[in-house]
């Protein structure tokens, strides 16, 4: 499993229920299930990938993110995980409070905008950033956001909630290791993933 | 749906089987419906594939659509040119597994395919019932479908499985007897038929009764109504093609002729198919019984009858771990029905899993040969298999 994936895995309980937003083939799920008998749901919008996960035995719903959170009642799961998919996201401060409605805890991971390579990028040649974690062109790229770890800290504090635990990580997109940063995070992480929780717990 | 039935490719069947009966409900002690009506003696016909477990756990039950039968897999007799109608489906390692699952199929009540309906000899009078025959809903036939159960001692279903008409009957059983049911894949379905299925059910029922042989649905002695069937028949298959199934598969193209008659024979390839396919049905079906399913289908109303008219309601009453599908190019049961029933299902933090199948033969798309389909319940029921024994 991917390094991202295992760190957000080492964060859930055994037996507790999750919602994986974006869940893609299932990998995390999977894991969660088989691992840590994890009640776990998906919704994944490519129907391709809904079908891989049914076929594996999980509980995946086709539909868009955005939309299918409102259905579940307060509290329905322990976790809500987010999985390098914020950068793609409309209305984030929305989705968030409907992590937080839904969850008791978000788990939310991205792409770190300000790593060192794009910076370099940015202020040696001028053009618009391109990385292995982030490897579109501007014109076609889905990831509308540019979100740095400074920025999500910031974001989580103006729309009401805590960070519970982070991680800043450098890993590739595929990648099966990877290392935790300690030292200028914002700088060396190509990954932040963060716990994000309520101020009433 | 007969047109699609077809063999397994691989030649991998169920093998020989047998349709069987059942009959309950004798008098004095006849069925009430929910019209009110008493009715009975009631006969199901019904068949069985594959091995009833030691402890009964491994039970299917798959539910027909409105003109299919008790048949749905394997050979009456090895000379039969076709199989039953969801041979690509139940089998040896198919989609339903009949070397893990034993599977039941029974005729719905008021069909004419075993089960008793209006074509049947009224025991009373020793004349088929005609319109004598009460009106029976969704729940008759559950109910029916339970008697039979009680009867071959099954107290667990694993899944129940159907779809279209067949599918409201699996939300039904679910409804009904939510203890009795560990999961459920209702298919192309919904909890209450729209306007635009309503309207093109009663059109074909006007067709019917506008037919001088339906003869207010006593014919039985007689010529039958097999116009008004026929142009029935014609309307059911428009709605189970697609625009753009029907643009795939007929196109403007002519049959067996490379220009126009000028006259009103069949020109046109889709014509011709809609016509062979009235023709072909005559023979099979009741035109009462006809009347009477397409009633029941257009009554059914899920949140009505089990949640005083809210669908949340209804499903807060169910237990089961449901598979919802629903088909892209289904313009007769919509994608966006199967989400209004998922919805519901998540308000009530049900078990559910909901994929919108890419298909772009419309409504039909359930009954045809399809990996994506058959991967997904293999799927799904192994993984409730598994749970329902740990």
């Amino acid at each position: 499993m991917r390094f991202d994936l295992q760190m957000i895995a080492s964060w859930i309980d055994p037996a507790a229920r999750v919602l994986d937003l974006g869940c893609g083939e299932g990998e995390l799920l999977h894991y969660l299930k088989t691992n840590k008998q994890v009640t776990g749901t998906g919704i994944e919008r490519d129907e391709k990938k809904v079908s891989r996960c049914i076929e594996k035995g999980l509980t995946v719903l086709q539909g868009d993110i955005n939309e299918e959170i409102h259905d579940y009642p307060d509290n329905t799961f322990d976790y809500v995980i987010l999985s390098r998919t914020l950068q793609q996201v409309y209305a984030p401060a929305l989705l968030i409070h409907s992590l937080l409605r839904v969850g008791r805890k978000g788990i939310v991971s991205f792409p770190n905008f300000s790593h060192w390579k794009i910076r370099m990028q940015l202020l040696l040649t001028g053009y618009a950033p391109l990385t292995r974690q982030l490897p579109y062109e501007w014109y076609d790229t889905p990831n509308i956001r540019v979100i740095t770890l400074k920025d999500f800290r910031k974001f989580v504090w103006q729309v009401g909630f805590h960070i519970v635990k982070e991680a800043a990580i450098n890993t590739d997109v595929q990648d099966k290791r990877g290392r935790i940063v300690n030292v200028c995070q914002n700088l060396f992480a190509t990954y932040g993933i963060f716990m994000v929780g309520k101020d009433e717990e | 749906m007969s047109e699609y039935i077809e063999h397994d490719s691989d030649g991998v069947t169920v093998g020989q089987v047998e349709k069987k009966y059942f009959t309950f409900a004798e008098p004095p002690h006849e069925m009430e419906l929910e019209s009110g009506a008493r009715f009975g003696p009631i006969t199901i016909a019904y068949e069985t594939y594959g091995t009833l477990d030691a402890d009964k756990e491994n039970v299917i039950l798959i539910l027909h659509a409105l003109t299919g039968d008790s048949h749905a897999a394997g050979y009456y007799r090895t000379e039969d040119p076709k199989p039953g109608w969801w041979e690509i489906m139940i089998g040896p390692g198919k989609g339903i597994d009949t070397d893990k699952y034993f599977v039941i199929c029974s005729n719905i009540f008021g069909s004419c395919m075993g089960s008793t309906g209006p074509s049947e000899l009224n025991p009373k009078t020793g004349r088929p019932y005609g319109l004598d025959f009460p009106v029976v809903t969704t729940g008759d036939m559950v109910r029916a479908q339970k008697a039979l159960l009680d009867y071959l001692g099954i107290e667990k279903i694993l899944s129940v499985v159907g779809g279209s008409i067949g599918g409201m009957q699996v939300l039904e059983w679910c409804a009904r007897y939510p203890e009795m049911v560990v999961s459920a894949i209702p298919l192309a379905t919904t909890t209450r038929h729209s306007a635009l299925a309503i309207a093109f059910n009663e059109v074909a029922r006007q067709s019917i009764m506008a037919d001088p042989n339906w003869n207010n649905g006593n014919y039985y002695s007689g010529s039958r109504p097999n116009l008004g069937l026929a142009v029935a028949r014609m309307i059911g298959h428009i709605t189970y093609l697609s625009d753009e199934s029907m643009r795939l598969k007929f196109g403007r193209r002519l049959q067996d002729k490379n220009d126009f008659s000028f006259n009103f024979d069949a020109d046109f390839q889709v014509e011709s198919y809609l016509r062979y396919q009235g023709k072909i049905f005559v023979d099979r079906f009741d035109a009462n019984s006809f009347l009477y399913i397409t009633k029941a289908a257009d009554y059914f109303d899920l949140g009505k009858q089990h949640g005083a008219g809210r669908i949340v309601k209804a499903f807060s009453k169910t237990r089961a771990k449901f598979l919802v599908v629903s088909f892209t190019s289904d313009w007769l049961y919509p994608t966006y029905q199967s989400r209004a029933m998922v919805k519901a299902m998540k308000k009530n933090g049900l078990d559910v899993s909901f994929c919108e199948i890419v298909a772009e033969w419309g409504h039909d798309a359930f009954l045809l040969s399809s990996d994506r389909l058959t991967n997904l319940m293999q799927g799904f029921l192994s993984r409730i298999y598994s749970e329902n024994r740990s």
